[in-house]
């Protein structure tokens, strides 16, 4: 099971979580899971959010594995100047 | 509204054209003659890119009227290099990294000729006052200045 | 170059042979001679001026726009209004890699209901000369309702603001608040206790700061040349840092098809983040629609500063606690930055920032994006950094001072490492701020003697870096030569880095390699030039098309050499075969090339990635000042960058991100600010006023490249181009704090300001 800690701004929408366990293979699964389980939390994750796996930061990467017992942590985007 | 015929030399050849009385030189410049190498930054003469000389006096042309240089002589970028042989202050430029966008760049090469023709062995501080009519957003100015005092020693040397 | 000491902290791959070198680059002599083509640099036959007419006033209700006698003027070929751009629903939608809200930018491009800053767009008009299209703005008629106005970010958050949005509701507040307000949306983040942690300290500082609206001031204004044929084939050529996010942008904006616009982007006369929007680009498309004519547009200086970038002006609120001993025992902050017209100030990296070069346990970070009367702000370099990390970095060195610490001492004592874990949640991978930190302990800079009415300070910049997706082609030709198509603009010398990558990974001379910066019609979809990208994740397009290239030609040297494929490899230049007994000589991408034909074809490497595996990038400025008592003028005597490249694929051009970043940063602390007159509008929209850092200002940025290489990328890049921006704020705030013994809270310190503060004696500006 991945460990998946949600931001103050997202644990808002996910009835006050801040951390969730899940298993998911994939960081598509993983918002899936995510999104089924706090509807509310569903349109952010469709948005578009980053997904950091045991400290490496990945954007738009559905088909990234996710190892089990991994640490997740949901971040905004970034862009830059 | 009639336009005004005007004769020139730019950069050593004969050249004539037609403008509108408000028309600036560096309008003549890109509009008339596509001569693209003089950059409008501002219009105001406040960040030189568009540096040209006028009978070998460095001026915005952004500040000149296309009418004026009747009779004169001009140079821009475009008569920097001769033939395949680009001046020093285009090798030093390259050389030394001397631009990142390089929108700036004709300007300063412009100035900095200006500079070498009337100093040739001008010290750091001179450079940056002679070049602080051209503004540049990229490069923090160090590398161009080292050109420049490069390129100054390369000539002061042949 | 002398003034630059080269630290190779952990070698990633010896032996490079073009990788760390500077070689001239490839589009150098075209930048020389003035044949670079930028965008007011094209002329097509028959082309029009288009130019925009914009709000006089900050904020006003548009009763009507009546542009009848405009397009009754002879020359004039087309007018466009609101009423030319479908409304599109508000709701953020993901556009390349950003959150897009096209009901936004739909209203930025061109005003609907209200004009919400001066010089928001209003109508455009495409004449056959300047003089008419000049007449034809003159004869346009809009009928506005002028309104209360509201500029600054306190007095925009306050419950009788004024209102630019009616319908703006706090996103990030639950339950929701009722009542709209111009606080667009509140985020925090925390680790640990702070409020436990304030508690462990012995001493505890708290300070507010203000920053002033800045922008990104590139020397080339924006500028774009459309063209649209009878059957709705769209060309567009433009200045920007993404040509294929305008493509985007603008199909969605005129309901074309992708397929039907090609972009070409020209060479681009600076960005920072400010060209990764569009403003004049759909307007022109539109009217060339209308005329079917080519269009140019291309925006005033005083266009510049009025309608496009900035970025905002800040209020920080910072509080740390630190024992006797120097380590920080929690730190909280809260930030409100000003988005301009429409939501989406850079608050999310701000916050996130703010704190990142330390290894903290408690933290708490607040943040609130705020609606007011000014453009909508662009990224600028480090987008939202600069403000937060600057109030941070100004609290720690007073920390330090209060507690007679050195000021590097107490940053190494807490410095973020491999393994800290951040505000935002993950713990970093490897980073060198420490190496930085030791390297500016160990300069000679921070040791050297000061004069009278001179300071020293140092601060610490982080920036977090950015992948994406990035296309490469590499096309082998038959004379060996290669030519590599990329997709990102190159706005600092990209070209040559790529070149580098692909001259190393093929083993081939530099001078072999020409690239090409691709049209949108000509390689797949590109991101951005932006977040410190370029090198890093074109680069890993460009390393997998020339490994894809290279396995095409080791395959055809075995068919040759009818051996099987798994016994060659590419080595120096050249397909081997590992059979040592009468191994065939080797084969050149030359030979191989040549024979192209006549074994299956042209050699052709692709690749098409979303770049992962980013690394962040930590800096260390070092900075002595000079205060003159008289003036006021705060004089940058001698300067040091110090930061982490991962790795320096061409070091010049990593030099020189360092260098014009930290004189940004230079331009940002001393001088620059927008100047807001009580009516709202700008006082200072121009060079003269508006006065960024020239020659004369500054000395010579030294620097130090410190290479602790990101495992995730094969040459250990790490991207270079934000961080720099970022320590110069506080470094120059606390290099006039020890020269004067005055901690200013508000930037600029420029010569009234620090004038004033000298005459008070003390206490802040």
């Amino acid at each position: 099971m991945a460990r998946v800690v949600l931001t103050p701004n997202l644990s808002q929408l996910a009835g006050g979580e801040t951390e969730v366990e899940l298993t998911a293979s994939t960081i598509r699964q993983l918002l899936r899971e995510l999104g089924d389980r706090y509807p509310e939390l569903k349109p952010h994750l469709d948005e578009g959010v980053a997904v950091a796996i045991d400290g490496q930061i990945y954007q738009d990467a559905w088909l990234e594995p996710v190892p089990p017992e991994s640490e997740v942590h949901l971040l905004p985007q970034i862009a830059g100047g | 509204m009639t336009r005004l015929h005007v004769s020139a030399t730019i950069n050593g050849d004969p050249v004539e054209f037609l403008c509108e009385p408000e028309q600036t030189l560096l309008d003549v410049l890109r509009d008339e003659l596509q001569l693209t190498g003089s950059k409008e930054g501002c219009s105001s003469g406040d960040c030189g890119a568009c540096s040209v000389t006028l009978d070998k006096r460095l001026v915005c042309a952004c500040l000149v009227l296309g009418a004026e240089v009747e009779g004169h002589s001009v140079e821009t970028i475009e008569g920097m290099a001769k033939g395949n042989k680009l001046h020093p202050l285009q090798q030093r430029f390259l050389e030394h990294a001397a631009l990142q966008c390089g929108v700036c760049t004709p300007g300063f090469l412009v100035a900095a000729r200006a500079l070498l023709e009337t100093n040739p062995d001008p010290t750091e501080r001179d450079v940056r006052y002679w070049l602080a009519g051209n503004l540049c957003r990229c490069t923090g100015y160090d590398k161009i200045v080292r050109a420049v005092l490069e390129a100054a020693s390369d000539i002061r040397a042949r | 170059m002398a003034t630059t000491e080269e630290t190779r902290a952990r070698a990633v791959r010896p032996n490079l042979t073009w990788v760390g070198t500077r070689p001239v680059r490839p589009d150098g002599v075209d930048k020389v001679t003035g044949r670079a083509k930028f965008g007011a640099d094209l002329q097509l036959p028959g082309m029009l001026v288009g130019r925009m007419l914009r709000s006089p006033y900050p904020h006003a209700r548009i009763r009507s726009i009546d542009t009848s006698k405009a397009e009754g003027l002879k020359g004039v070929k087309a007018a466009v209004t609101r009423d030319d751009f479908e409304d599109l629903p508000s709701e953020f939608v993901p556009a390349g890699e950003m959150l897009v809200n096209y009901r936004d930018m739909v209203r930025n491009v061109m005003a609907r209901e209200k004009a919400l800053y001066e010089g928001h767009a209003v109508a455009a008009v495409a004449a056959t000369s300047a003089a008419v299209a000049r007449q034809a703005l003159s004869l346009i008629e809009v009928d506005y309702e002028p309104l209360p106005h509201v500029i600054d970010v306190l007095e925009a958050m306050e419950p009788d603001a004024p209102l630019l949005h009616e319908d703006l509701v706090t996103a990030g507040v639950e339950p929701p608040p009722e009542a709209p307000s111009n606080i667009a949306k509140r985020l925090s983040f925390t680790l640990g206790d702070s409020e436990a942690g304030l508690e462990e300290a012995d001493l505890v500082v708290e300070r507010e700061f203000t920053t002033r609206p800045v922008h990104q001031a590139y020397i080339e204004p924006h500028a774009c040349v459309a063209n649209v044929s009878e059957d709705d084939y769209a060309e567009l050529w433009c200045t920007t840092q993404g040509h294929y996010v305008v493509r985007a942008f603008c199909a969605k904006l005129l309901g074309l098809d992708i397929s039907k616009l090609r972009v070409t982007a020209s060479e681009i006369g600076g960005g920072f983040g400010g060209k990764t929007v569009v403003y004049l680009e759909p307007v022109a498309l539109a009217l060339a629609r209308k005329a079917r004519r080519p269009v140019k547009m291309v925006m005033s200086r005083e266009e510049v500063f009025l309608a496009s970038g900035p970025a905002p002006g800040t209020h920080v609120w910072v509080k740390m606690g630190a024992t006797r001993d120097g380590r920080i025992t929690a730190a909280e902050a809260v930030l409100k930055y000003q988005a301009g017209a429409f939501q989406g100030s850079p608050i999310t990296p701000g916050a996130m920032c703010a704190f990142a070069p330390y290894a903290l346990e408690n933290v708490k970070v607040t943040g609130y994006d705020v609606v007011t009367n000014r453009p909508k702000v662009a990224s600028y370099r480090a987008p939202g950094g600069p403000m937060s990390e600057y109030a941070v970095e100004c609290v720690v060195d007073e920390i330090a001072k209060t507690l007679a610490i050195d000021p590097v001492e107490l940053r190494l004592k807490n410095a973020a490492r491999e393994g800290t874990r951040t505000v935002y949640g993950p713990k970093f991978g490897p980073i060198g701020l420490i190496e930085t930190l030791e390297q500016a302990e160990h300069h000679d800079h921070y040791r050297a003697p000061l004069a009278p009415n001179q300071g020293r300070g140092v601060a610490c910049g982080f920036w977090f870096n950015i992948g994406g997706e990035s296309c490469a082609s590499l096309h082998v030709n038959d004379d060996g030569t290669v030519t590599l198509t990329v997709g990102t603009p190159d706005i600092g010398g990209s070209r040559a880095s790529l070149c580098l990558m692909a001259a190393e990974e093929l083993g081939i001379d530099f001078e072999k390699v020409q690239p090409i910066v691709a049209d949108t019609s000509s390689l797949g979809f590109t991101f951005l030039t932006a977040g410190s990208r370029s090198t890093f994740a074109s680069g890993l397009a460009v390393i997998e098309a020339t490994r894809d290239a290279v396995r095409q030609l080791c395959r055809r040297a075995a068919q040759i050499w009818e051996l099987p494929e798994e016994s060659v490899r590419w080595q120096d230049g050249c397909a081997r075969s590992e059979e040592s007994e009468d191994a065939p000589e080797p084969l050149s991408l030359a030979e191989l090339a040549t024979v192209a034909g006549k074994t299956g074809g042209p050699i052709v490497g692709h690749a098409q990635l979303n770049a992962q595996g980013v690394a962040p990038s930590f800096g260390t400025h070092i900075v002595d000042v000079e205060v003159d008592r008289e003036t006021g003028l705060v004089t940058v005597v001698r300067y040091t960058a110090i930061q982490d490249a991962g790795k320096a694929i061409h070091p010049s051009y990593v030099e020189g991100q360092y260098q014009g970043g930290a004189v940004q940063g230079i331009g940002w602390a001393l001088n620059e600010e927008y100047i807001y007159g009580e009516d709202g509008r700008v006082e200072n929209p121009s060079f003269l006023d508006y006065r960024i850092p020239v020659a004369s200002d500054v000395p010579m940025i030294e620097t130090v490249l410190v290479e602790v290489p990101n495992p995730r990328h094969p040459y250990g890049v790490r991207g270079v181009g934000e961080t720099p921006i970022i320590p110069p704020l506080a470094a120059i705030a606390n290099a006039v704090e020890s020269a004067l013994g005055i901690r200013f809270s508000e930037l600029p310190m420029s010569p009234p300001r620090v004038l004033a503060a000298i005459h008070e004696g003390a206490g802040t500006a």
